[in-house]
């Protein structure tokens, strides 16, 4: 069973909210710089710099940031082991890093990409901005900005996508009893 | 999926294999630029380099690797061995085995011998050259390097240059860039070109001049002194004179003509200064690529290894 729980208009409104809300928290956008995790967090990143740039003209660097090498997964097998290229071409030292993803979940891929950035450098602060905050954390984990919660179970699956990505913009939520988050 | 156990040589890597390997070393060379140039992935493994041969590249090349992944890497050398008082290699293979180190790195002047430990051990183990056989890793960055420049391996022209008897580096290659659909030709003085050579695919000749024309690649080998009967060369000399690549020449070559050496050269025998230091040489960037490959390799073998167990 599958419903559609953001739709594409929904999705452009939160990103220009929450890139008011990143602009408003860090009193503008200097020293700030967005750090997308791959592949819908690059994504959604690229949309958020473009808002900024919008409201205040300010052309903000963007990272891209695979999290594979970092992963607690990576000796139980759960993983596909295709790396994608990392890229940080600009410090971090002392800025404010907003670090970008889809979907919330466990916590688990936001502990590896802090894990990451900080082997970048000693950022002022790393804030978490994420499109859809799904519940379910196994670690001390919070979004600074968040475009929707959305209260699931541990065997529904949300589906992102993204219109650079695969077509056109939606979340959706899939509840599908043989589906193993976990 | 990439299922190997061991990489023993690049005979028993299929294209998808190849094309895995080096994107996954695309992605890890960006680590060796990084102001902190480790990352946690290997955390908890052991590596151990088990060096019967000299070598500075492929055994620094291969710590680095293993280093930059966290992985605790363990360098044993012929003489610091117990080799020196007698053990035979399979003890010494089975010994460490029993400290349970997660992969084996393995070089020795017999060819085999790391296809013959991977029967006797149970973890994974890297073939860094043996004998006059395979070097895969070698050979794998070269592709790297290669693809790195030109964007591709297929339909290109690589010719290799020198002591093709002796040369593992030249087996592990013609396997790898014939499967990647590259054309390979061989050039050497005639008692260096093993007869029936051409049978593995590739063509033969033996004036260096007249063959890099239209080359895409040329691969200059070490002329192995050590190695040597002294029956194959009048003299190195004379060896300089006919198939010693000189400014001169490359002229004749295309004008994005790629060089490569994997090392260790002797100069102004096999090639000359001005031309390593040419910017058609990339000699260096074969080097920066090993830790890449290797890192590649180690993510690859233990993560698999990981994926069978479960």
């Amino acid at each position: 069973m599958k419903s559609v729980v953001f739709s594409e208009q929904d999705i452009s409104r939160a990103v220009t909210r929450i890139a008011h809300e990143i602009l408003e928290k860090n009193k503008g956008a200097k020293n700030l710089s967005l750090v997308g995790i791959r592949t819908r967090g690059v994504t959604l990143a690229t949309r958020i710099k473009k808002s900024i740039n919008d409201i205040n003209g300010l052309d903000i660097d963007l990272g891209v940031l695979d999290i594979t090498f970092y992963r607690d997964d990576l000796a139980i097998g759960k993983h596909n082991p295709v790396i994608e290229k990392t890229s940080i071409p600009f410090s971090l030292e002392s800025k404010n890093v907003i670090l970008i993803d889809d979907v919330i979940f466990t916590g688990r891929t936001i502990r590896a990409a802090i894990d990451a950035l900080i082997d970048f450098g000693r950022p002022a602060s790393i804030q978490l901005g994420v499109l859809i905050d799904r519940g379910h954390r196994e670690l001390p984990i919070r979004p600074d900005y968040v475009g929707k919660n959305i209260p699931t179970s541990k065997t529904t699956r949300v589906q992102v996508l993204m219109k650079e990505n695969d077509g056109k913009d939606e979340v959706c939520v899939i509840n599908d009893l043989t589906i193993d988050n976990t | 999926m990439f299922n190997l156990k061991n990489i023993l040589g690049t005979k028993c890597l299929s294209k998808e294999d190849i094309i895995t390997i080096l994107d996954t070393a695309d992605s890890f060379k960006e680590i060796s630029t990084r102001p902190i140039k480790k990352v946690p992935t290997l955390r908890g493994k052991t590596v151990i380099n088990l060096f019967f041969e000299p070598s500075t590249r492929t055994r620094t090349s291969f710590e680095i690797a293993g280093k930059r992944l966290s992985a605790d890497v363990i360098n044993i050398s012929e003489y610091t061995s117990s080799s020196v008082k007698g053990e035979n290699l399979i003890d010494t293979a089975l010994n460490l085995e029993a400290m349970h180190p997660d992969i084996m790195v393995v070089r020795h002047s017999l060819s085999g011998i790391a296809e013959m430990l991977s029967q006797y051990v149970e973890c994974p183990i890297i073939n860094a050259g043996d004998g006059y056989h395979e070097h895969p890793t070698q050979a794998l960055l070269d592709l790297q390097t290669i693809r790195e420049a030109k964007g591709t391996l297929m339909g290109l022209n690589v010719v290799i240059v020198g002591d093709i008897a002796h040369s593992r580096v030249v087996r592990s290659n013609i396997y790898a860039m014939k499967t990647m659909g590259m054309h390979v030709k061989l050039i050497g003085p005639p008692t260096m070109i093993p007869l029936e050579i051409e049978k593995m695919g590739v063509s033969v000749g033996y004036n260096l001049e007249d063959s890099i024309k239209g080359m895409d690649v040329i691969m200059m080998l070490r002329l192995q002194k050590e190695r040597q009967s002294k029956y194959l060369l009048p003299s190195i000399r004379e060896y300089s004179n006919l198939y010693c690549l000189t400014s001169q020449l490359l002229e004749k070559a295309k004008d994005d003509v790629l060089i490569f050496h994997p090392g260790p050269v002797n100069r102004g025998i096999e090639i000359s200064l001005d031309v390593m230091k040419s910017e058609r040489s990339f000699i260096l960037t074969q080097v920066t690529n090993g830790v890449a490959i290797r890192m590649a390799l180690m993510y690859l073998l233990l993560v698999n290894k990981n994926d069978n167990n479960n």
